[in-house]
C-alpha cells in the first residue's frame, strides 16, 4: 500500500479505502457473499429466502449538527444500506461505545434521536451492547448499527447490475450532509439555512419496488401465492414480519412466475445511497461493478445554491461529498419517469430528478457533461477532500 | 447565504456562444487547426485554481486543437521547496508545538516523510481554515507553541501578516510561523527569462490580483510583452480570457487587460499590501523545480523575529535534492506536460504521491491524473 502506517484517507470512502479492502481486508475474509461489495449482503437462507444484512459504525465529529446527530445517523444509515440492497428492516442492533466523561444529557439526547429515528424508519432496536473506555480513547461516542431485513421475493438489487440504456436518478440535493458536518466542524460560520439530509429511506424504496412490479402488471394470483408460501416458511413473531408481495421481480421462480419474461419485470437494478465518496464514488462503484459506462448531466444534478456556494470558497466538489438521505437508482429507461414521480412524491424526494443515462461499456466509468458543453472524467475520490489554500 | 454570480459566469448557453468566437475569430486567422509547423496558441494558466477550474468544467475539451493550455507556477503547495517541507516536518517534531496548515500542504511529501505521516504517527497537526484560528488556539493553549506553515501568494500572506500583527497586540507569545510565502510577478520573470520558454500569453491569476491590482504587473508585462489578461475562475470568466489573448495574438498586440472587472481594480487592495509590507519583506527564495528566484519570497522583517518559528527553535533549512526524475519545475514552468513525466501514473499517482504537483488538489499533475488528460 506505499504506506506502513493507516491514514485517515484509508477512511474517506474513495480508492484508499478500496486499496485497503481489496489488498488487505477482502483476502482474509473472502467469500462470494463478501465479494459482491454492495450496501449488504444478500444471503440466501433456503427455502427460496433471502435476507439483506448490513453493518456500519458512525463515528461522526461533531456528535451534533444542523438536521440532526450521531443517533439518527446511525439508525438512518443501516436502514437505508438494507433498503439497498432490497431488504425490510424491521430489527436492527444498537452497540455504544462511550468515551469516560461524555456528558449523560448528551447520551440521554442521542438514545432518544435513535428511538426517533427508529419509530419513523419502523424498525426496532432488539439487541445491543455498550462499552465505556478511557477518556481519549474514543470521541465522546461511537456507534455501531448492524440489521437485516427480508428481501422480497423477486427483488435483485446489486450495483452489478446496471445495462446501457438505464436511466440514473438521484433523489434529491446533493451534498447537504457533507458540506453541514464540514461547516459544524471547522466552525465555519456562514448565514445559511444548511442542514443534514439525515433520514430513512426504506418507504421510499419500498414504493420504487412496488410500482416496478405494479408497472410491468404482476398478476396477484402470483403474488399470493409467493405471499403466502413465504409466510408459511420463515417464522417471525412479529405479524408485519417485513415480507412484502411485491418487488421489482429479477429473479424468475420457477412454476410461480413461470409466463412471465424476466426482463418485463427488471425495471429497477441497482439501489445505492451515495454516503461517504458521494455520488461520484458511488456511481464509480457502480461503474466498475457493472462495467459499464455513466453519463451524468451537470445542469441536472440538483445542488442548493446555499451548498454550491460553500463548495465554491472552501474548494470542494459537491459530487464527492456525502449525503445520509438520498439514493441513486439505476433503473430501465421505460419506467424511469415513473420512478421519478414515485420518488418525488416521497417526502424526501421532492427535488428528485433524472441525472444521467448507462451507455455502452466502452470506456468504462463515469463522465459529467459540463453546463458548457464540455466533457470530463468523474473518478473516484482518492483520499480527503482537503480545503484549498487560496 | 446570498451568493452572487455562482451562476451567471456558468452560463452555459453565454459560454458556447464565447466558443464560437473564439473558433470564428481563429478560423479568420487562419488559425483554427494546427498550421504546418505545428505551432499552437500557447497560453498559460499561472493560477492552480485556473487549472483546477478549467478541467473540471471540461474547457480543454471544448477548445479548437490549435489552442494548448499550459499550467503555471501558480499553485502554492507545488512551488514550496522540499527545504521548507522538511522544516515544517522538523517544527511538528518539536516538543510540545501545534502545528498548524492549510489542508493542501498536509500530503506534500518531505525527504523522508510527510506532515500526513507525522499526523499519523501522533504528532499534534491541525488543519486550519484562516490563520486567525492559530491565535485561538495558542489562546486556549497557552503550555504550548503555535506554529503556522506560512505558504501561499500575494493572497494569503496579508492575512498572515494580520495574524502577526494581532499576536503582538494581544501578547500571544506562544504563535510563530515559518514564511514560505511567494510572490505572483518574480515569478513570471524568472519563467520568461528560462530557455525555452515558449508563452503566447498568460492568464493572470484572478485572486491575486484583487490584492495586486493591474498595476502589480506593469513591469512585468512592459519587459516582456506578453499579451496578458487577469481572470476570473469561472468557465465564462476563463473563455474569455481565452478570448482575450486570442485576439491579442491576432492582432499582434500584447496587452495587459483586465477580465476580471468584478473583482479586481487598477490599484488592488493597497491596505493589504500595506499590513503585508509592515510584516514582512521580499527575500530571494527557492521555489520547487525552479530554483531559487531573486526576491521572490516574504521574510518576516527582523522587528518580528520573536514570531519567527526557525529562529525562536533553532530550526534550519538543508538543501535538499528533489526526487530524481521528478519533472515538477519543468511542468510548472510549461515545458513539459505531465504526461512527458516518467514518473507519472507510474511512481507517482495522488495516491502515492512523489512530486508536489500531484499533491495539491491545483496542481498540474494531479488534475490531469484525476481528469485523465482530457
Amino acid at each position: 500500500m506505499g504506506n506502513k502506517k493507516i491514514l485517515l484517507d484509508h477512511g474517506s470512502g474513495g480508492k484508499i479505502s478500496h486499496a485497503l479492502l481489496k489488498e488487505m481486508i477482502l483476502p482474509v475474509f473472502h467469500n462470494d457473499l463478501l465479494s459482491r461489495l454492495d450496501d449488504g449482503a444478500r444471503i440466501d437462507i433456503g427455502g427460496g429466502i433471502s435476507i439483506a444484512f448490513s453493518t456500519d459504525s458512525y463515528v461522526v465529529d461533531p456528535i451534533f449538527f444542523p438536521g440532526g446527530n450521531i443517533g439518527d445517523l446511525a439508525v438512518n444509515g443501516t436502514v437505508n444500506d438494507i433498503a439497498m440492497c432490497g431488504g425490510e428492516p424491521k430489527y436492527i442492533s444498537a452497540a455504544l461505545i462511550l468515551e469516560e466523561g461524555f456528558s449523560v444529557d448528551d447520551l440521554k439526547s442521542v438514545l432518544d434521536s435513535m428511538a426517533e429515528a427508529a419509530s419513523k424508519a419502523g424498525v426496532i432496536v432488539v439487541t445491543g451492547d455498550t462499552k465505556v473506555v478511557p477518556k481519549g480513547k474514543v470521541d465522546k461516542i461511537f456507534i455501531n448499527t448492524s440489521g437485516f431485513g427480508l428481501i422480497p421475493f423477486g427483488v435483485n438489487l446489486s450495483g452489478s447490475n446496471a445495462r446501457p440504456g438505464d436511466k440514473v436518478i438521484i433523489s434529491g440535493t446533493i451534498a447537504d450532509h457533507g458540506i453541514t458536518i464540514l461547516s459544524a466542524r471547522e466552525g465555519l460560520k456562514f448565514d445559511s439555512d444548511i442542514k443534514s439530509d439525515s433520514a430513512a429511506l426504506n418507504g421510499m424504496v419500498k414504493k420504487i419496488l412496488e410500482i416496478a412490479t405494479l408497472e410491468k402488471g404482476r398478476d396477484e394470483r402470483n403474488r399470493a401465492a409467493i405471499s403466502e408460501r413465504l409466510l408459511n416458511s420463515v417464522s417471525i413473531s412479529d405479524s408485519g414480519s417485513g415480507l412484502s408481495s411485491s418487488g421489482s421481480c429479477l429473479d424468475s421462480e420457477p412454476g410461480l412466475d413461470s409466463e412471465r419474461n424476466p426482463d418485463t419485470c427488471s425495471g429497477v437494478h441497482v439501489l445505492r445511497d451515495p454516503t461517504r465518496g458521494g455520488v461520484g464514488t458511488t456511481l464509480n462503484e457502480i461503474a466498475q461493478q457493472s462495467d459499464v459506462r455513466i453519463n451524468i448531466w451537470e445542469d441536472a444534478i440538483p445542488v442548493k445554491d446555499a451548498v454550491h456556494g460553500m463548495c465554491e470558497l472552501l474548494g470542494f466538489d459537491p459530487l464527492y461529498l456525502a449525503n445520509e438521505g438520498k439514493l441513486l437508482a439505476v433503473v430501465s429507461a421505460e419506467i424511469a419517469d415513473i420512478v421519478l414521480d414515485i420518488i418525488k412524491k416521497d417526502e424526501f424526494g421532492k427535488d428528485a430528478a433524472i441525472i444521467g443515462e448507462v451507455v455502452r461499456p466502452e470506456p468504462c466509468g463515469v463522465f459529467l457533461q459540463t453546463s458548457i458543453g464540455g466533457s470530463r472524467i468523474v473518478d473516484m475520490l482518492t483520499g480527503e477532500q482537503l480545503p484549498r489554500i487560496c | 447565504m446570498a451568493l452572487k454570480y455562482v451562476h451567471e459566469y456558468r452560463d452555459g448557453d453565454l459560454a458556447k456562444g464565447l466558443i464560437e468566437v473564439i473558433k470564428g475569430d481563429l478560423a479568420s486567422a487562419g488559425f483554427l487547426s494546427i498550421n504546418k509547423q505545428g505551432a499552437k496558441l500557447k497560453l498559460m494558466e499561472v493560477c492552480g485554481t485556473h487549472t483546477m477550474s478549467i478541467f473540471r468544467h471540461g474547457i480543454r475539451s471544448v477548445l479548437p486543437d490549435s489552442i494548448e493550455l499550459l499550467s503555471g507556477p501558480g499553485c502554492p503547495v507545488c512551488v514550496t521547496a522540499q527545504q521548507d517541507i522538511d522544516a515544517f516536518i522538523d517544527l511538528a517534531r518539536i516538543k510540545d508545538v501545534i502545528l498548524t496548515t492549510f489542508g493542501d500542504l498536509i500530503k506534500v511529501p518531505g525527504t523522508f516523510s510527510s506532515l500526513q505521516k507525522e499526523k499519523a504517527s501522533g504528532k499534534n497537526i491541525r488543519i486550519i481554515y484562516s490563520v486567525f484560528d492559530c491565535l485561538e488556539i495558542a489562546a486556549a493553549n497557552p503550555d504550548k507553541e503555535v506554529v503556522f506553515c506560512g505558504v501561499g501568494f500575494e493572497t494569503t500572506t496579508p492575512t498572515v501578516a494580520a495574524s502577526i500583527l494581532m499576536a503582538a497586540e494581544r501578547g500571544i507569545g506562544n504563535f510563530s510561523i515559518h514564511s514560505a510565502h511567494k510572490l505572483t510577478p518574480p515569478a513570471l520573470s524568472a519563467l520568461m527569462e528560462t530557455q525555452g520558454v515558449d508563452i503566447d500569453g498568460f492568464i493572470l491569476p484572478g485572486h491575486v490580483s484583487v490584492i495586486t491590482g493591474i498595476n502589480g504587473y506593469r513591469a512585468v508585462f512592459e519587459k516582456y510583452r506578453v499579451p496578458s489578461v487577469i481572470a476570473g475562475f469561472e468557465p465564462v470568466d476563463i473563455l474569455k480570457a481565452i478570448l482575450i489573448l486570442a485576439k491579442q495574438n491576432i492582432s499582434g498586440i500584447p496587452e495587459l487587460e483586465n477580465g476580471y472587472e468584478r473583482a479586481v481594480s487598477e490599484e488592488g487592495n493597497p491596505k493589504a499590501r500595506q499590513i503585508m509590507n509592515q510584516v514582512f519583506e521580499p527575500d530571494d527564495s527557492v521555489w520547487r523545480g525552479i530554483g531559487q528566484i531573486p526576491q521572490s519570497g516574504m521574510k518576516l522583517r527582523s522587528i518580528y523575529s520573536e514570531f519567527n518559528a526557525l529562529e525562536k527553535f533553532g530550526v534550519e533549512l538543508k538543501e535538499r535534492s528533489e526526487p530524481a526524475g521528478c519533472a515538477c519545475g519543468q511542468i510548472l514552468m510549461g515545458l513539459k506536460t505531465p504526461e512527458q513525466c516518467v514518473m507519472y501514473g507510474k511512481r507517482c499517482t495522488p495516491a502515492d504521491p512523489v512530486g508536489p504537483c500531484m499533491v495539491s488538489s491545483e496542481g498540474a499533475c494531479a488534475a490531469y491524473y484525476r481528469y485523465k488528460g482530457c
